[in-house]
């Protein structure tokens, strides 16, 4: 009793010096993270403020978006219901330290994986749910037509990215002279670039579509053609319990088998009467590979009926079913010149 | 917000004085029983001197062995958790720019470390010049409101309700977006008179070139801040013994400017502008106020002035009505009875307030990270902290510069104050 008791005064204290604000949420021996997901019947799901096509709530105050799909599809997987999520908005400064901290269970959050970020942070990425690359977006005004021209120009960016790092390469590289204005939040930064403050805009490609919806004039905002630079964004969890990381990642490889092998949302009824023995042990009709990572054998069935394959997500979110209209390009499947790619389920 | 934590300040002093009254309490009760009951030789352990010690130093292990486990636990953590730990990130590149620095900083290999001294910088910079122009406005506006223009008095009450009963961070995106909104777009700037141009992107200015002979211009000022300190001392002890007044102000004034003017024409116009032209984007060339120091400097301005115009009404009212009306009686007028009668005997009361509304502008232009200013919390503890994740370590630094530069602001305010103070026998 006297230890607990120790222990009891030990934490309080130490939550009272403020000290350790990160890394006292965790204790050494942390219980796995799907068992305390499973105890709060609820994933915690690190996702964007707000940025259409990716993770914004919509008019009804529903999270939507392809990386609010991922975790809805992590719910799904684990309590056959996609609602059994919480997204919690962070800025791109404050997403790692929410990760690292234990307040979200896994990051999606056009994340984009470093190597400094996979081996300094704590965390790592399981893979990439979408391949972007770094743009710029000008005032047609201006009679830029490339990033070439932009010397001397002003540029607004979001600090705490990769956006702010590739942004210097490409001018230092370019020997361009530039001035950069970096704010906290994605809305502050577009707000700045709407008031004039900055020549240009720069985040992922993606990204630019989606902010320029929210510009006073969208219409007369063009992107440069150039990317400058790769941004896999992907989804990232703790380093330190493997069952999880296998987990986050597996629903992602398990979304683009079932697109690559024609499983959909509508047709997965009737896929589990399928003779092919590879949609057999997807489904799990055949062989128990959810229960290798601590989930049902009906888990891949469970993400597809409720959320859907890779292909259907993508095409709602920013694909042609959504304003962003953007195509499928590299973020296609391998068959098809893409490179989204799943190592088989067997 | 801001007055807790100055609260907690003061009522940390408090708690350390009554404790020392406790401590002669007790002691003045050990002895009267000593005396007249006389028990014979206590035992050490009922000794309440002895006692007051162990009590302490318990206190002090307690305390000592807290933040001890709290720091191994955190790095022990850290471990676990597979975080970089320690400060070798300080040496690293940096990969990042920062639009306004007072010392170089590029991308091309500058490090973490340099990056947290433009943010210092540029905290410090903003701080120093907000607390000068504060206390100038807050002077200003507190006196108003004591005057007797009823117009005036009115103005100043309005200025201080409206401005402290709003949030400072709404007030600094108010700023930001009255100082942004209106203004062209770089090319459209206002042309002001001495090649000055005003637009969206800030205030840009011909930027002086300093030739070597300007060496000489910059000592005849000290030279002649010397001599007129000099003139000063003099001119003091001359009036003491024969009652003559010198004109001060003029000569001084004179001395300062007349000097180093003198010289710069003897030393043939060291100093040239190079002057802003129009680029393709903007201006380029020339020196760059940008918009958001601006916002942010006027933000904290005006806050901290509305704090200070109430700190320093409350001092001069202080001031017993006696002594106006002695200083009238002497036949004073208005202007040197404030100089030299309410102001003197206000500052006793003005300044300990004073120096906590000086840490709260420090303290409060960490909020510059929301308006896109540059300062310590935006550089370092934003974008430094996300490139290297290390936010145990970098979250501390900050903390520490934090209460090294209120420390220091403290510090000299109460030497002042001590200079100031009434003197008691």
């Amino acid at each position: 009793m006297g230890e607990t008791f120790m222990k009891k005064l030990l934490t309080a204290a130490i939550a009272g010096l403020g000290l350790a604000l990160t890394a006292t949420a965790v204790s050494a021996q942390a219980p796995s993270t799907l068992a305390q997901v499973k105890q709060r019947a609820m994933v915690n799901c690190g996702s964007n403020t707000g940025l259409a096509g990716f993770g914004v709530p919509d008019a009804q105050g529903n999270w939507v978006g392809l990386d609010v799909e991922y975790c809805r599809a992590v719910a799904a997987a684990i309590f056959n219901d996609p609602a059994k999520v919480k997204f919690i908005p962070l800025s791109a400064k404050d997403r790692f330290t929410a990760l690292q901290s234990g307040e979200v269970d896994l990051l999606v959050r056009n994340s984009t994986w470093t190597m400094t970020r996979d081996a300094a942070l704590g965390i790592v990425f399981t893979g990439v749910n979408y391949y972007d690359g770094q743009g710029f977006m000008v005032r047609k005004k201006l009679g830029v037509t490339s990033a070439l021209q932009l010397s001397g120009a002003s540029v607004c960016t979001q600090q705490g990215t990769t956006t702010e790092l590739n942004l210097a390469d490409f001018f230092r590289a370019n020997n361009l002279k530039y001035e950069v204005v970096a704010f906290a939040s994605s809305d502050e930064t577009v707000k700045a670039y709407d008031a004039g403050r900055c020549d240009a805009f720069t985040t992922d490609a993606s990204g630019l579509y989606a902010e320029r919806l929210k510009l006073t004039t969208p219409d007369d905002h063009m992107v440069l053609p150039e990317i400058i630079s790769k941004e896999p964004l992907g989804p990232s969890v703790r380093n330190n319990d493997p069952q999880w990381f296998n987990l986050v990642k597996w629903v992602h490889f398990a979304m683009i088998n079932a697109e690559e092998l024609g499983v959909t949302k509508a047709n997965v009824d009737e896929m589990l009467k399928s003779p092919n023995p590879e949609i057999k042990r997807l489904l799990g009709t055949e062989g128990k590979f959810g229960e290798t990572i601590g989930l049902t054998t009906d888990w891949v069935y469970r993400i597809i009926k409720h959320v859907g394959n890779y292909g259907e997500s993508f095409e709602k979110n920013v694909g042609q079913g959504s304003l962003l209209k953007i195509a499928r390009g590299q973020n296609g499947l391998w068959t098809k010149g893409g490179l989204q790619y799943a190592p088989p389920v067997r | 917000m801001d007055h807790s934590t100055t609260g907690g300040g003061a009522s940390t002093v408090a708690g350390s004085r009554a404790a020392t009254s406790d401590e002669e309490g007790v002691k003045t009760v050990s002895t009267i029983p000593t005396e007249t009951v006389q028990p014979g030789k206590a035992s050490l352990f009922y000794d309440p001197k002895i006692r007051g010690y162990v009590y302490q130093f318990a206190l002090l292990a307690v305390v000592g062995f807290l933040i001890w486990s709290a720091a191994s636990n955190a790095i022990e953590n850290l471990r676990a958790q597979k975080i970089a730990s320690g400060f070798g990130f300080w040496h690293n590149a940096a990969g990042f720019d920062v639009n306004q620095k007072l010392i170089p900083f590029s991308a091309s290999g500058s490090t973490y470390g340099q990056a947290f001294y433009v943010g210092l910088l540029n905290t410090l910079l903003v701080a120093s010049i907000g607390i000068v122009l504060s206390t100038f406005l807050g002077f200003f506006v507190g006196v108003s409101r004591l005057s007797s223009n009823w117009v005036l008095s009115k103005l100043a009450m309005i200025y201080v309700e409206v401005i402290r009963n709003l949030p400072l961070l709404l007030q600094l995106f108010f700023w930001y977006n009255a100082v942004l909104k209106p203004l062209p777009d770089a090319r459209n700037s206002i042309a002001l008179p001495g090649s000055i141009y005003l637009n969206n992107r800030g205030l840009i200015m011909p930027n002086p070139q300093f030739g070597p002979a300007f060496q000489a211009v910059v000592i005849a000022f000290f030279l002649a801040v010397v001599l007129a300190i000099a003139f000063y001392i003099w001119s003091k002890k001359q009036q003491e013994r024969t009652g003559t007044q010198y004109p001060n102000g003029s000569i001084t004034f004179g001395l300062i400017l007349g000097l180093p003017l003198l010289t710069y024409f003897i030393a043939g116009q060291p100093l040239s502008f190079d002057l802003p032209q129009q680029g393709r984007f903007n201006l380029t060339g020339g020196l760059q106020i940008y918009p958001e120091f601006v916002a942010l400097l006027i933000g904290l301005t005006t806050y901290t002035a509305g704090f200070i115009a109430e700190v320093v009404r409350a001092g001069i009212l202080a001031v017993s009505r006696g002594q106006t009306e002695a200083a009238n009686a002497l036949g004073l007028r208005a202007g040197p009875t404030l100089k030299l009668v309410v102001i003197p005997q206000a500052m006793r009361v003005i300044i300990p307030p004073l120096t906590s509304n000086y840490l709260n502008l420090t303290k409060n232009s960490s909020l510059a990270v929301a308006i896109g200013y540059p300062d310590l919390v935006q550089v370092f503890t934003g974008t430094v902290l996300n490139q290297t994740g290390q936010a145990v370590e970098v979250v501390a630094i900050t903390m520490a510069v934090y209460l090294t530069i209120s420390l220091v602001t403290s510090l000299f305010m109460n030497i002042y104050n001590k200079r100031m103070a009434l003197v008691e026998r």
